[in-house]
């Protein structure tokens, strides 16, 4: 599988959403290109999260088309679950499967939805939880690790089958602030592997350290959108800037 | 060295200890007491002592009934093993998504509302003499086996909906986090939400399980000879109510250690401490 001729591999054009009558996304416009990392920031409410379930084919969309490395994947003629096996999601909330030590967490979709063997899936998952830092935690379930800890499972999870891009949805504002810094780290990590990443973030100076570009999010549109330095320093819209000084007063 | 505030705190909790201890053994004398000298000192009491707590008639029939009672446990373990199947089936297929499942679907709140709403004794008796009335080639007529299956009917019914109840329990992210690693909804299902769900319930399944146990006794009215039946016969006899308990006691005998692994499971709420 590879990027459309033009590098980009998740393409959103003129995605709307509503619940009932509240319409949460209007008209999202977004190219996400091989490699890059894009930020998504905006006030709670602003659409970040449901624009990732829409892309994750969580919720269907009303309006519009999300492309998959030039394919479109948001007609319902489309399987959602081949759709779901070329991405990775990671929750606020982890969504750990309680019942499940952190390897198996890894593992399991790799060996259900993938079909690889148990014995090459769970090398690749001991190598990949070491490397998040949790050597040592194979088998542990969720409740006896720390919010960062199970963070950190849960990105090894989403990442195990080498998705096409990796969603993120505001993984590190569930944490105790002590606890942000590993998960980040972690994020780091993929994007300096050269990860396709659609970050939804309240972490401004990680935003500006790790993305390649910033769309900041209102009212279900995407107001503004470009490097770091241009929407973080020199914001053009009243909104934006707004947002920010709320952001950075707290 | 500890400090003299906290002996002195240790010393009181031990107090506010052995107080509770001295209260509650007091009142458990006063009222187990005060119950025994009123059914002791009751007027009929020599002649219920003679027809109900009879040692000779006991030592006499027990064996009896305890062959008996034999039966009841082979039933209430094939039909409680039917039953997990069974309400397991029918709570998957309530829950089926698929407008092509919609027939499925009302089906099983047709046999959930059905088998739950009919009286279990009824429910025996219907089964254990209707069926064998239609004189079907192949359909079993052992009274055993249409008393079991009006017990697995019952509790199945009973059963689906616990099992419903705990997938419902499940977080909604759960099935989020199952479906975005690439699951299908029925792995989803089997490997995310079933399992959890499963463990969840577990006290109120075991809690059927016990209701189960005792309601084996109800096949007796179609003619099995289990305890229940036996104990009836041998009371009949000899007109004295003894058997009967020796067969109460044998249904004790197995309802109590589940009910025990019942609180276990759900913590330690409700058991004696």
């Amino acid at each position: 599988m590879s990027a459309s001729a033009d590098g980009i591999v998740l393409d959103i054009r003129g995605v709307t959403k509503s619940f009932g009558e509240r319409e949460v996304l209007r008209g999202i416009d977004l190219g996400v290109r091989e490699h890059e990392a894009v930020a998504l920031i905006g006030a709670s409410g602003s659409g970040k999260s449901t624009l990732l379930r829409c892309i994750d084919l969580l919720e269907e969309i009303d309006d519009g088309d999300v492309f998959l490395d030039g394919e479109v994947i948001t007609d319902p003629a489309v399987d959602p679950v081949a759709v779901r096996r070329r991405l990775g999601l990671v929750f606020q909330a982890y969504n750990l499967f309680p019942h499940l030590s952190a390897l198996e967490n890894v593992v399991l979709g790799e060996m259900r939805a993938h079909g690889v063997d148990r014995a090459e899936a769970e090398e690749r998952g001991r190598a990949l939880l070491a490397r998040f830092g949790l050597a040592g935690r194979e088998d542990d379930r969720p409740d006896n690790l720390s919010g960062g800890q199970q963070q950190r499972v849960a990105i090894a999870r989403a990442f195990a089958a080498r998705p096409r891009a990796l969603l993120l949805d505001e993984v590190t504002s569930a944490l105790d602030p002590e606890l942000v810094g590993e998960v980040l780290e972690a994020v780091r990590d993929l994007k300096g592997e050269g990860m396709t990443m659609l970050i939804a973030t309240h972490e401004m100076s990680f935003a500006r350290e790790v993305a390649d570009r910033v769309a900041f999010l209102h009212e279900g549109r995407i107001l503004e959108l470009g490097t770091p330095e241009q929407v973080l320093s020199s914001p053009k819209a009243d909104e934006t800037r707004r947002f920010l000084r709320r952001i950075q007063a707290n | 060295m500890p400090s003299d505030r906290r002996l002195e705190r240790e010393a009181a909790k031990r107090r506010r200890h052995r107080r509770g201890q001295a209260i509650a053994a007091v009142s458990s004398v006063v009222v187990l007491g005060g119950l025994a000298t009123l059914i002791l000192t009751s007027p009929g009491w020599p002649e219920v002592r003679e027809t109900f707590f009879n040692w000779e008639v006991f030592k006499e029939s027990f064996p009896d009934v305890l062959r008996a009672f034999w039966l009841d446990v082979k039933i209430f373990l094939v039909a409680e093993v039917a039953i997990l199947v069974v309400g397991l089936f029918v709570a998957m297929l309530r829950i089926a998504r698929s407008p092509a499942m919609f027939p499925v679907r009302l089906l099983s709140v047709v046999f959930v509302d059905l088998f739950r709403g009919i009286p279990t004794i009824l429910l025996v008796f219907l089964i254990g003499f209707g069926v064998p009335a239609l004189r079907l080639d192949g359909v079993p007529t052992d009274p055993v086996i249409l008393g079991a299956i009006a017990l697995v009917l019952s509790y199945s019914a009973y059963v689906a909906e616990v099992y419903r109840a705990g997938i419902n329990s499940v977080h909604r992210g759960q099935r989020d986090a199952a479906l975005a690693v690439g699951l299908t909804e029925r792995q989803a299902m089997r490997h995310v939400i079933l399992p959890q769900a499963v463990r969840r319930v577990a006290p109120p399944l075991l809690n059927d399980f016990v209701a189960l146990q005792k309601d084996v006794a109800l096949i007796s009215i179609l003619g099995p000879l289990e305890a229940f039946r036996e104990a009836q016969i041998i009371e009949s006899l000899t007109f004295n109510f003894t058997p009967l308990v020796a067969a109460a006691l044998l249904y004790l005998a197995v309802t109590v250690p589940t009910a025990r692994i019942v609180d276990r499971l759900g913590g330690t709420e409700g058991a004696v401490r």
